[in-house]
């Protein structure tokens, strides 16, 4: 047990929230139109007793937790509530899960993003739940005249030892929730956890297999009409014209017009990054006569002096590559010097496309914007700040703007921007209407805020033992050009230098899954399994050496440094001896290594492939993972193994390229994405049990991987990936149906 | 517009629609099934996959005019209570990730299991490629037809 405080200061961390004492709660629920079974319906309490704004208890014992953060597939809507559920000290089998709206006064973050969730939401969920514990002891306190210390929690149950006395947490809800909050409560320790920690399934499950309504998409609402956009076909265009009356004279089109969803003076958030101001928006009653609408509709739209093309892009990012930037990131030593004396020097450079995000579930929004309020419903990850631009561009006070989230088709990072949401808000004004905007396929992949595309040089100076004496790497990328400049290796060479340049583009770009790490991750992993076999020496040993150095005799600040290389060593040790790594890859097959930190998380992987014509057919990846805690085992290894299949499809088959600033691809007819088949045919997954606090897991599986996979490759080919993507778009007839 | 007389899930349906219309929008816009989804629009991504007389078809490519009265399963209609072989088999092995795509990729396994009730691991991978899932679920995918298959109940 620890004991906590739940206020510092003035500013309270879990509160009452105000329940008129304590009385019936009924919760808005858009989804109470799918039908309940008779048994759920008499499960159900006939009273919920609101305990804080996490959690209500029901008189008959059931729990209803908010899961506050928004859920795209990371599965934090079963995880955060098993976290509160833990602290509580109930049965998992009587909580329902519910969504919570946004809420700033109650949830702080309500983002879902960096896979910071677990991390960042760790203390105040336990708190919630182990507040709630609290009040429901001392409403017991008092109805048996008995100490509080006296009474123990199990189950959903209170009990009294010495007077024989228990009661079910529903016959004590209604006395907790008029109590004040307690200003200090008991935290467990986690050997006394009994929910976090075990597999507990997807709680959506049941609903996603059915095909349940879950999904911004599924909205429908009487009157509801459907909107699409048509964005300008290239980056850098803006709208001139259009022929709006022809297409307003299409069967079952309501409107077609000019939409400015960011008027002059609008205040922007870093979240309407990639914003395109003007398009054409077109309203109607289904989206069959929409889409029939868009494919008619004649617009011209006016052309910049550049139009970029993915020539353009690469001879930039080249030009720029060559140059010294002004000053470096980070530089210890005397790199220059070190290089001049070298007795080996391994130079690479690697380079890696535009990819789009491509959520299953394409870009969506229910808005009904009137005079009074605005409601809006659908998929985001960041509805805080969408509410900060909505009471910009609808010049509207926040108390009347409500968002509520839906679930998501995945995220990825693409509905970090939520653009989407501020145009269907802006179309349901004007239409006067509520509205679902609706991308196409075409207009998600197309209209973009894409992962930057990015070229990188290494240089790697080797004495002539194989000792590593200067390390160089120059970055660049399109709007982005970050090094992680205090990542591994910086520590653990005495000459270093780490420097990027940015190239601004028309093309906007934007955070996709292991933002930046998921170029250089990979792009570092093959490097240093090169500079290894330069070196001589075996691709974890030569790693590990590294590792003993920052560890044993860091260069300059440890505290500058980004990583614990204790922990990093741990995963890279963990993953040699579950592969069995010494003995060398199972016959028949090629091997590979990596290792990477990123989102305060450590992975290693080893991969075994062979070789299928040109394309890899990847047999195993055996994932060794430090993210401390972990909260729900299951459905965490569904995260590092669905990183690990989106790590080795992009790297191998998906590219974004631009003629004239156009996207060549905006379908999965020309966007290879991986498919079943080329998906590992297994992963293993082992966690470091260490009992460290949670730490991210939505990410940190996919950066790696592209290394390990490069690695495993060159041992099967003899040759080197440099460029991604290995592979390419040519589709295999392998589809059918 | 034009009417047309479905035969979806076991009972009769009636829509006045454009017959270019495809099925994936009559389903969703105009009988509230959405349970069905949008992914590509052009028969890539297996995310619209319903039963055509118990053949997996694109919904999103197959204009309602063509559909006539052959019978139509959605994932709404595959069980009564969610408890088809190949739905537990997806609870079981805890499949979905954001669960967009796991509707369509139900749909073809359960098509595939029909038709080939014990399926090879080739085979599987062959049925299961038209079906994209961006969460990357696809070991799970394989593990939970595998599941279905063996519990023999596809038989
Ligand atoms: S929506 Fe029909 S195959 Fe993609
Ligand atoms: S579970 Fe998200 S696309 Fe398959």
């Amino acid at each position: 047990m620890t004991l906590v405080k739940t206020k510092i200061g003035r500013r309270a961390f879990i509160r009452n929230t105000g329940m008129a004492g304590g009385g019936l709660l009924l919760g808005f629920n858009w989804l109470a139109s799918c039908k309940m079974t008779p048994e759920e319906v008499s499960a159900l309490p006939k009273e919920w007793f609101e305990l804080n704004g996490f959690l209500r208890v029901g008189d008959n014992g059931m729990v209803t937790i908010m899961s506050p953060n928004p859920e795209i597939g990371q599965n934090v809507k079963t995880a955060m509530p098993m976290i509160i559920a833990d602290e509580l000290d109930t049965d998992w089998d009587k909580v329902i899960v519910e969504q919570a709206p946004l809420n700033t006064d109650i949830f702080t973050r309500q983002l879902a993003g960096g896979s910071q969730s677990i991390r960042q939401g760790w203390e105040s969920l336990r708190m919630a739940g182990a507040t709630a514990r609290q009040m429901l002891k001392n409403a017991a306190a008092q109805a048996w005249q008995v100490p509080v210390a006296e009474i123990t929690t199990a189950a959903g149950v209170l009990t009294h030892q010495a007077s024989g006395k228990s009661a079910g947490y529903g016959e004590m809800a209604s006395a907790a929730a008029a109590l004040e909050v307690p200003e200090e409560v008991n935290m467990k320790s986690p050997e006394e956890f009994t929910i976090i920690g075990t597999d507990r399934k997807n709680v959506d499950g049941p609903k996603i297999v059915t095909g349940k309504p879950l999904f911004g998409l599924d909205v429908q609402r009487e009157g509801m009409l459907i909107a699409m956009i048509v964005h300008p076909p290239a980056f850098g265009m803006t709208f001139q014209s259009a022929d709006f009356d022809a297409v307003k004279a299409m069967p079952g089109i309501r409107d077609a017009f000019h939409l400015i969803a960011y008027p002059e003076g609008a205040e922007r958030q870093w979240s309407d990054g990639g914003a395109i101001p003007e398009m054409v928006a077109i309203v109607g009653e289904s989206t069959w006569q929409c889409m029939q609408a868009k494919k008619a509709l004649r617009a011209e739209w006016e052309a910049p002096e550049l139009l970029e093309s993915s020539a353009y892009h690469e001879q930039a990012l080249s030009d720029l590559l060559n140059k010294a930037p002004e000053a470096p990131a980070r530089e210890d030593g005397n790199v220059d010097r070190a290089f001049r004396g070298a007795a080996t020097i391994v130079e690479r450079t690697y380079s890696a496309p535009y990819l789009a995000h491509n959520t299953m579930e394409p870009m969506n929004f229910f808005a009904h914007v009137t005079p009074e309020k605005a409601e809006l419903l659908g998929p985001i990850q960041t509805p805080e700040f969408l509410e900060n631009t909505l009471a910009s561009v609808l010049e509207m006070p926040k108390e009347k703007i409500d968002i509520m989230m839906t679930r998501m088709g995945g995220g990825f990072g693409r509905r970090l921007y939520g653009t989407f949401a501020v145009e269907a808000a802006m179309i349901s004004k004007k239409m006067q209407a509520p509205v679902k905007l609706v991308y196409t396929r075409e207009d998600d992949m197309s209209q973009g805020t894409y992962r930057p595309s990015y070229k990188i040089r290494y240089k790697a100076g080797l004495d002539a033992d194989g000792n590593l004496l200067a390390w160089h790497v120059r970055s660049v990328g399109t709007n982005d050009g970050r090094v992680f400049e205090n990542r591994f290796p910086a520590g653990a060479v005495d000459h270093y230098r780490a420097e990027f340049h940015t190239l601004p583009t028309q093309v906007t770009t934007g955070a996709w899954r292991a933002p930046t790490s998921n170029f250089i991750a990979g792009v570092e992993n093959a490097f240093l399994d090169e500079v290894a076999e330069a070196a001589g020496k075996d691709p974890i040993a030569f790693r590990l050496e590294l590792f003993d150095r920052a560890i044993n005799n860091p260069v300059g600040d440890p505290k500058q440094n980004d990583y614990e290389p204790e922990r990093y060593a741990g995963v890279l040790k963990l993953a040699r001896e579950k592969s069995n790594w010494d003995a060398g890859a199972p016959s028949g097959l090629s091997r590979g290594v990596a290792a990477y930190y990123c989102h305060n998380s450590y992975v290693a992987q080893v991969l075994d492939l062979e070789m299928e014509g040109n394309e890899p057919r990847v047999k195993k990846v055996l994932c060794a993972v430090d993210c401390g805690i972990v909260i729900n085992p299951l459905s965490a290894r569904n995260q590092i193994e669905g990183g690990i299949v989106d790590g080795i499809g992009h790297a191998t088959y998906s590219a974004l390229t631009f003629q004239d600033g156009r996207p060549e691809q905006n379908n999965y007819d020309t966007y290879r994405l991986i498919r079943n088949s080329e998906a590992p045919e297994e992963i293993e997954t082992f966690f470091v049990d260490n009992g460290i606090d949670p730490t991210g897991l939505g990410e940190p599986s996919l950066p790696p991987v592209q290394g390990a996979l490069a690695n495993a490759m060159y041992r099967a080919t003899g040759t080197r990936y440099y460029r991604q993507p290995f592979v390419g778009s040519q589709q295999e007839q392998r589809i059918i149906g | 517009m034009a009417t047309f007389t479905l035969n979806i899930n076991g009972t009769t349906r009636e829509v006045d629609v454009d017959p270019t219309t495809p099925l994936l929008w009559v389903l969703r816009d105009h009988l509230s099934l959405v349970g069905t989804k949008y992914g590509c629009g052009i028969a890539q991504c297996g995310a619209c996959t319903v039963h055509l007389n118990g053949n997996a078809v694109r919904s999103c490519s197959l204009p309602v005019s063509s559909v006539g009265n052959q019978e139509v399963t959605t994932i709404e209609g595959i069980s009564e209570h969610g408890d088809h072989p190949v739905q537990q088999a997806w609870l079981e092995e805890d499949v979905p990730q954001c669960g967009y795509c796991q509707a369509g990729q139900i749909m073809t396994a359960t098509a595939l299991l029909k038709q080939n009730p014990s399926p090879t691991d080739a085979e599987i991978e062959m049925a299961m490629n038209g079906n994209i899932c961006r969460c990357g679920t696809y070991v799970r995918i394989k593990k939970a037809v595998k599941r279905a298959a063996d519990s023999g109940s596809m038989a």
